[in-house]
């Protein structure tokens, strides 16, 4: 039943206490959710809009709720689960702000990873090869891509710093998803996926 | 308007029906046909063919590809007769009445595998295969319930039960009132959808089932699956809610009130005890249908079905006469109905559906009704439904969220509106069949 999961979804794995209330928004086919639910005892919530992700959450058993996320989170009273979760999903929505406000206003954290612009990769590919980077947490053309809102690490440091989001713990992964000294140094030129664990400051 | 309703107002509106019509008229065998043919194959032949994949040979033979082995084949239905009363929500009591099912499957030795369906307005416990090899269409459902289907009879054993106040053989407003030894007719007693619950769960003792591993339902069919949850929390485990609403809006009561009506005010009506002339307001019924089917499906549907097609390709008679595809069709969809549906019951049930609001008696607080809900939940609804449309089963899902229930939703792209759950639509099929199997599988069955 312990099916190992990705690194990413284990940090965020990690960083959720046992027997919390969870919402997962993009949740996939609800790897995440099915490994915190038989693991932690989590109550967890999946969000997501694609048919067939949708029918693979409910294979797995995790409660998933079809709905876009542009559409908000109004529904969700405050405060009414312990952490939301978005991952990967940030740079494919309309309103990256407003969703991340809506988070930290359902949830008591948020944890919210992203692919980070910032990587070595992408700007080599963008600065010396002078086109649209395409890499594995990146995997589409320009032109057909769900990625509509890219940032790198420092848009992100920025944004949390202007919106009074405080920023819990981070950590970034490099292209071979290692947790490694030198991504730590330099986060922004290393790290392929940025982790943060971060809630509202007030 | 309504002057009259001959009984095949219907000629080529949708193929569908066309080819159907065929298929019926290939039924006919020869004698010799007749004792060769198995009875199975006789009874696939006589499938209507928008549930297979037929091959239709102009001037040839019309035959499935295949013989389907996900049909739970020949069913016959069962009666329970109750002979203690039942008192109802209203304050009367019914004397002695009989619930009419139908079993599909089988019940494991632990009584564990069993799925009760709740039907909806003109449905009735004959959900799934056929009653005989001449029939022309199979259950409502057949396309969720079967061997290999979404609702798996190999390994549920799935209940359908038909309501009380129905016509289809439980009683109902047609059946005869001890008392006065004639058809009860407007003297039957209102019933709702706890009372109908409550009846379900009398047909459960007498079936020997504890607990329903789920209990499933559409449209009204949901309302009573909500109910089951709230007022028997501990007898399901599963709630399967599709195309529901927590009540009606008052578009919809106001709806279902032109409808009665529209009974009610016909010549034949005599205050519900047409059976003694032996006569039926079939003309008000007949509205109530049209009226009811023009809410059940989208108008995107009813465009891309009829758009503004004349009958029969006839230019315009500028009279009162049939112009459009879509009179014809609603036309014979209502004069079918008539056929097979007593108005009484139309009444009972529309008002048992005007009358369904559980959140009522917590002050309107959805969430404070399921506080005790154990059950997972799985919502669907569709979103071209605009009767029970995806805001009101976004409600529920809320309320169950709030109330940190199991639920999931699922929210289908579909046309057809409201009736959309009985059609066989792929990711509707797949939304149920991935569930039901994650079910079968946490179950051991």
């Amino acid at each position: 039943m312990n099916q190992t999961l990705r690194r990413d979804l284990q940090i965020i794995a990690d960083w959720i206490r046992p027997g919390s209330r969870v919402l997962d928004l993009g949740c996939g086919e609800g790897e995440l959710l099915s490994h915190l639910q038989q693991q932690k005892q989590v109550k967890g919530y999946g969000i997501e809009l694609d048919d067939e992700r949708v029918a693979a959450a409910l294979r797995r058993g995790v409660p998933v709720l079809q709905q876009d996320l542009d559409s908000g989170l109004r529904q969700f009273a405050s405060g009414s689960v312990d952490t939301v979760v978005l991952s990967l999903t940030l740079q494919a929505v309309h309103y990256p702000l407003d969703l991340l406000l809506e988070m930290l206003r359902v949830g008591r954290e948020g944890i919210v990873t992203f692919p980070n612009m910032g990587h070595w990769r992408a700007r080599w590919q963008l600065g010396v090869g002078g086109h649209m980077p395409m890499t594995d947490v990146l995997p589409h053309t320009w032109y057909d891509t769900p990625n509509i809102h890219l940032c790198t690490i420092r848009d992100f440091d920025a944004l949390c710093h202007k919106n009074r989001i405080e920023v819990r713990e981070r950590v970034v992964l490099d292209d071979r998803r290692r947790n490694t000294a030198s991504n730590r140094i330099l986060p922004n030129l290393l790290g392929e996926v940025a982790l943060y664990r971060c809630a509202k400051a007030d | 308007m309504l002057k009259e309703l001959p009984t095949l107002w219907y000629d080529a509106a949708s193929e569908e029906r066309t080819v159907e019509e065929l298929a019926t008229q290939k039924r006919i065998l020869s004698p010799l046909e007749f004792f060769i043919r198995t009875p199975i194959e006789r009874l696939f032949a006589a499938r209507p063919l928008s549930r297979l994949s037929l091959s239709y040979k102009p001037g040839g033979t019309l035959m499935p590809e295949r013989i389907p082995d996900d049909c739970v084949g020949l069913v016959e239905y069962q009666d329970l007769h109750i002979t203690e009363d039942l008192l109802l929500e209203c304050g009367r009591s019914l004397p002695g009445y009989t619930l009419r099912y139908e079993c599909y499957g089988t019940l494991n030795s632990a009584r564990s595998n069993a799925i009760l369906i709740c039907h909806a307005l003109s449905g009735d416990h004959h959900a799934a295969g056929y009653h005989s090899p001449t029939d022309k269409k199979p259950g409502w459902w057949d396309s969720m319930i079967g061997p290999g289907k979404p609702i798996d009879t190999r390994h549920f054993f799935v209940v359908c039960s038909n309501f009380i106040g129905s016509c289809k053989g439980s009683t109902g407003p047609a059946s005869i009132n001890p008392a006065s030894n004639e058809p009860w007719g407007m003297d039957f007693p209102m019933v709702t959808v706890s009372d109908w619950v409550r009846t379900q769960v009398i047909l459960s003792d007498h079936l020997g089932i504890d607990c329903w591993a789920a209990i499933v339902g559409g449209s009204l069919g949901g309302m009573q699956v909500l109910q089951w949850a709230i007022d028997y929390p501990e007898r399901l485990r599963h709630a399967l809610v599709i195309a529901a609403a927590p009540n009606l809006s008052a578009q919809n009561i106001g709806f279902n009130e032109v409808c009665r009506q529209a009974i009610m005010t016909d010549p034949d009506f005599h205050g519900g005890h047409y059976y003694r002339y032996e006569s039926k307001p079939r003309h008000g019924l007949a509205l109530a249908r049209m009226i009811g089917h023009i809410t059940y499906l989208s108008d995107d549907a009813m465009g891309q079905k009829f758009g503004r097609e004349t009958r029969l390709g006839k230019s315009l008679s500028y009279g009162f006469d049939i112009d459009f595809e879509v009179e014809s069709y609603l036309r014979y969809q209502g004069s079918r109905f008539v056929e097979h549906f007593d108005a009484n019951s139309y009444l009972y049930i529309t008002k048992a559906l005007d009358y369904f609001d559980p959140a009522a008696a917590y002050g309107g607080n959805l969430a404070a009704a399921f506080a005790s809900v154990q059950a997972k939940f799985l919502v669907v609804s569709f979103s071209s439904d605009w009767r029970f449309s995806p805001e009101r089963s976004r409600e529920i899902v809320q309320a169950l969220y709030t109330t940190g229930a199991h639920v999931s939703y699922a929210e289908i792209e579909s046309h057809h509106g409201h009736d959309s759950f009985l059609l066989p639509i792929p990711q509707y099929l797949r939304v149920m069949r991935s569930y039901l199997e994650r079910m079968a599988e946490e179950l051991g069955v």
